[in-house]
């Protein structure tokens, strides 16, 4: 087996240096009635051509993004990856390294982890970000959980323009930990109050912006409402380049910032792994979740980095932990610094602007079809269609003449007739006129 | 005498104090200053074009003034991330003894298979039927899990270990709920990871530590003692985290169930007994595998990582979202909680779980397949109890007889040294090693816990044992004042940066690069 190196020479010299008959001897702690006997009913060892082979027919019967004309979104988005980013991360010492317990032999990890903490912040408009989280919808309850020791109250709320995922992670997590939410009904088209569900017992007001159906929102009078009301205003973010375009939650008044940093170095991957950005006020610091990464000095004085304010984490704090996480998405976040240093102040304006003007384009000409109505007002690289009739299968039929045509809000809110005809479109730089072309041909026929 | 041992009687180290030169550099080991520091603004390492004339449709809510990011070349960025790749111990330097961390090789075929198209570039809200690979896969991942465990269900979403035990907690919780049971309390032993009581409070319930017995396993009469009726689980690591085998293993989950309990196993150190011992065979309920350990899916400094959880049939129905199951037109995504799934716990993560971790585990199973899988468990177990044997007199063994996948060492060997555990350890970096686990688990004083995985070879544990008996019997020669304590406590000496100063780091915390203000900039 090529993965292991002892020899059946090796094994034997052990056995004999350890004092054992036989490699059963060392399983003798195990009770009999458990021990397996002979091998499990699995196939045998293979060879790299054969692994490749049958993963590879696997891989085959997928219709792969890059091969038609694209359009989902709903919180995964595909953007071009630029090649350095990949090698990079492959870099062995960065790919096989371990979380980065020992600073002294772990600069290279921590730097980088301290370089994203700041681009995070920076995007966010926030003082500080955590070293990353599993995912945006993770990020997200471990927002709701955090507000909740932040403020001591029990109680939040969710618009409904979160994205569904998000908010079924949060009843999850809220369902178990005794904390109650108001959960406000789908809004595509808005015009929620969330105002007047706040109280004395709301820790805090979860949005997300642009939310779920593409729109821009301004949060920062929401914001004000919170922090009268002693409450904490939560801004999840799901698509992070929009963060080079508008407005960023920082500036609305947010305290706690949770997105998915995917779109930026990530592959779509069919869902994961992602990496989940968290960022908040100075002041709650002592609060956040997950890993922190902070500067300091060596025996030399030089400067360097190491993990702390650890005593908020399970190694240290066990059950009064602020958060059980562990293994957070090291790799993912370094994939999201490599890219946005790659772009730089000027590449980040300048791709969120080109987005912006192929969602717009999208937009215009997709709405023209008979049938088809723009729901927003306002979008980023992101909007919803009002079709005619249900979405769900138009989807499906423009699949089998190979355009990958937008997710049907359906497949998140099954049974709602209203909601059955809206299509969620995403139009990134990946896409070309020519993929509108062939999106707005396939929508007529398929409405027709 | 070996060479590394020649190496050890060599202290003609940098003495007087460090090595000037006038870059800051130490011949290979570059200064890289942050990004942020090296900003040419206007830069760009990106080409893109320009976009057509539009009409902008943001609500008027343009983010305003500059963000702050700095403007770098392509050629900048590789070579700002490559040198900071060599400030980083990993695999593929050398052996990297962190017990329960499984730190094996990561066979680069995997990184190839998961990059392939039809994998990494696919939406998870695809239409189903342009995704029947994938789907093909995750019942292939599942059924290979299924095969290895004996249990009958996976949940495949969760997205690391501690997710995974929070997966089967709520399951257990949920169980105990539709059978009209509300229990309050926990049980975990003192030697259990900080991740099993901390999940077990964030799904509400108390805890209770139980002692180990002076052979390093769980006390089992303090464990009957402590089982009650409002006591809901035993969240057990087996084979434990002093690299021991819970040999009272079929005891205790006869206890746990005869109290009305549910066992759950943290799977961490599968790698122990995979393909040797089926958990179902153990009594186990519900037992989460972290695919970047037994499965070698890579750490990454840290992560991603994925946690799949076996589990038995009374938790299945409450397994969380999406279910994958074989319906009539084939595999097919459950995603809501209605129907089959309607006892489901709900969704723990957005999508489906970590792909991308799946086709790497795959592959490595079927690199290995049945026969190479129980080959890699008693390779685990012969490799760690070589190192048990081959360093039995010259560091302090805890527990005697024979370990599983690690072993446990204390710090009774540096007694009126002078010489702590952390200082053993950061010794042995200037040795060109990884330090083993220190201070962990906490039922012994001064833990030093060795996993060496089946990827060592017998030579590369050979030069290990040299070292390590070097460094011992130098700290050791301290006690007659003939060693140099002070030596270890300054190390290591040979690396990027020498010990950080962590107090401070806590005390004021600077968690971000910010710009230097006018006058500092003008004062230098």
């Amino acid at each position: 087996m090529r993965y292991l190196p002892l020899t059946d020479a090796d094994r034997t010299a052990m056995l004999e240096s350890i004092g054992a008959a036989s490699i059963d001897a060392l399983f003798a702690d195990v009770p009999l009635a458990a021990r397996q006997q002979g091998l499990l009913d699995l196939p045998r060892a293979m060879g790299e051509i054969e692994v490749e082979r049958r993963l590879g027919a696997m891989a085959a019967k997928n219709l792969s993004a890059g091969a038609v004309p694209f359009f989902l979104g709903g919180g995964a988005y595909r953007h071009h990856i630029p090649a350095a980013v990949d090698h990079l991360i492959q870099r062995g010492e960065f790919l096989t390294s371990y979380t980065p317990y020992q600073p002294e032999l772990a600069q290279g990890t921590l730097q980088y982890l301290f370089e994203f903490q700041t681009q995070v912040g920076l995007l966010s408009a926030m003082e500080v970000a955590n070293a990353s989280l599993y995912d945006g919808a993770t990020a997200c309850a471990e927002a709701v959980a955090m507000a909740g020791r932040v403020t001591r109250r029990d109680k939040a709320v969710l618009s409904g323009g979160l994205h569904p995922h998000y908010r079924a992670v949060c009843e999850t997590y809220a369902r178990f930990a005794g904390n109650e939410l108001t959960l406000c009904d789908a809004a595509p088209s808005g015009g929620e109050d969330l105002a007047v569900l706040i109280d004395g017992d709301t820790a805090c007001v979860v949005v997300q912006n642009p939310d779920f159906y593409g729109e821009v929102r301004d949060y920062s009078e929401l914001a004000q409402i919170c922090h009268r009301a002693g409450a904490l205003l939560v801004v999840i973010v799901t698509e992070v380049l929009s963060l080079g375009a508008i407005c960023p939650p920082g500036e609305m008044g947010a305290n706690i910032v949770a997105a998915e940093g995917q779109s930026v170095g990530n592959a779509l991957n069919f869902g994961g792994p992602y990496v989940g950005l968290f960022a908040s006020r100075e002041k709650f610091v002592r609060q956040m979740p997950g890993r922190l990464v902070g500067e300091t000095l060596d025996a030399e004085g030089r400067r360097g980095w190491a993990l702390t304010l650890s005593t908020r984490e399970q190694h240290i704090r066990r059950e009064k932990a602020t958060s059980n996480i562990c293994t957070n998405s090291g790799l993912c976040a370094l994939a999201f610094t490599i890219h946005l240093s790659l772009l730089g102040e000027s590449g980040l304006t300048r791709l969120a602007r080109l987005n912006h003007a192929t969602a717009v384009a999208a937009a215009e000409r997709l709405s023209a079809i008979p049938g088809v109505e723009l729901v927003n007002d306002s979008f980023f690289n992101e909007f919803t269609l009002r079709l005619s009739r249900a979405a769900a299968p138009v989807v499906d039929r423009l699949a089998e003449r190979g355009v990958l045509g937008g997710i049907p809000v359906s497949r998140f809110y099954p049974g709602r007739p209203e909601l059955e005809g809206l299509l969620l479109v995403a139009a990134t730089e990946t896409v070309t006129p020519e993929d509108i072309d062939r999106f707005e041909a396939a929508l007529r026929e398929g409405l027709r | 005498m070996s060479e590394w041992s020649r190496a050890l009687s060599a202290p003609a180290a940098p003495e007087a104090g460090p090595v000037q030169t006038i870059s800051g550099n130490r011949g290979l080991q570059i200064e890289e200053k942050l990004l942020f520091e090296q900003d040419s603004p206007g830069h760009c390492g990106v080409d893109l074009p320009d976009a057509a004339p539009f009409r902008s449709r943001l609500n008027g809510l343009e983010r305003q003034g500059p963000i702050g990011l700095p403007g770098l070349s392509e050629p900048q960025i590789v070579r700002h991330f490559t040198r900071l790749s060599q400030k980083n111990y990993a695999i593929d330097s050398g052996l990297y003894p962190l017990g329960s961390c499984t730190m094996k090789h990561n066979p680069r075929l995997n990184e190839k298979l998961a990059r392939l198209a039809g994998f990494a570039d696919l939406h998870p809200l695809q239409p189903e039927a342009t995704v029947p690979g994938a789907l093909e896969l995750i019942d292939t991942l599942a059924h290979w899990l299924k095969t290895l465990t004996g249990m009958p269900a996976i949940a495949l979403s969760p997205a690391a270990g501690a997710q995974g035990e929070l997966c089967g907690i709520m399951t257990i919780r949920a169980a105990l709920e539709a059978r009209g049971d509300r229990r309050s309390r926990i049980l975990v032993p003192e030697s259990a990871h900080g991740t099993n009581p901390a999940t077990a409070a964030t799904c509400g319930y108390a805890i209770e530590a139980i002692p180990a017995n002076p052979r390093g396993r769980v006390d089992l009469a303090a464990l009957k003692a402590a089982l009650g009726p409002d006591v809901a689980a035993l969240m057990l690591t087996n084979p434990n985290t002093c690299g021991l085998f819970e040999d009272e293993i079929l005891e205790i989950a006869a206890a746990v169930h005869g109290a009305g309990a549910f066992f759950y196993c943290d799977g961490a150190n599968f790698n122990a007994i995979v393909g040797r011992v089926r958990p179902s065979e153990l009594g186990i309920d519900a037992l989460q595998m972290n695919l970047h350990k037994t499965f070698s899916t890579p750490h990454g400094g840290g992560g991603p990582g994925s946690g799949p959880v076996a589990l038995a049939a009374e938790l299945a129905s409450h397994a969380p979202l999406p279910w994958l199951v074989h319906g009539p037109a084939g595999l097919q995504l459950i995603e809501h909680a209605d129907g089959a799934a309607e006892r489901s716990i709900g969704r723990l993560k957005g999508f489906h779980g970590q792909m991308g971790m799946f086709v790497r585990a795959l592959s490595y199973m079927m690199s290995h397949g049945a026969d190479g899988l129980r080959q890699v468990a008693e390779d685990a177990v012969l490799n760690a109890n070589y190192l048990r044997v081959r360093l039995a007199d010259a560091l302090s063994l805890s527990f005697p007889g024979i370990c599983m996948h690690e072993v446990l060492f204390d710090d009774r060997f540096l007694k009126d040294t002078g010489i702590t555990t952390l200082d053993f350890a950061k010794a042995l970096i200037d040795e060109g090693f990884h330090p083993m686990t220190m201070y962990f688990p906490l039922v012994v004083h001064g833990a030093l816990l060795i996993e060496p995985t089946e990827t060592e070879s017998k030579a590369s544990l050979d030069q290990f044992v040299v070292v390590l008996r070097g460094l011992a019997k130098r700290a050791q020669s301290s006690k007659t004042g003939e060693g140099d304590a002070a030596a270890f406590r300054a190390a290591p000496r040979l690396t990027p940066r020498r010990r950080l100063d962590e107090t401070a780091a806590a005390r004021k915390p600077v968690l971000r690069w910010r710009p230097a203000l006018p006058q500092e900039q003008a004062a230098e």
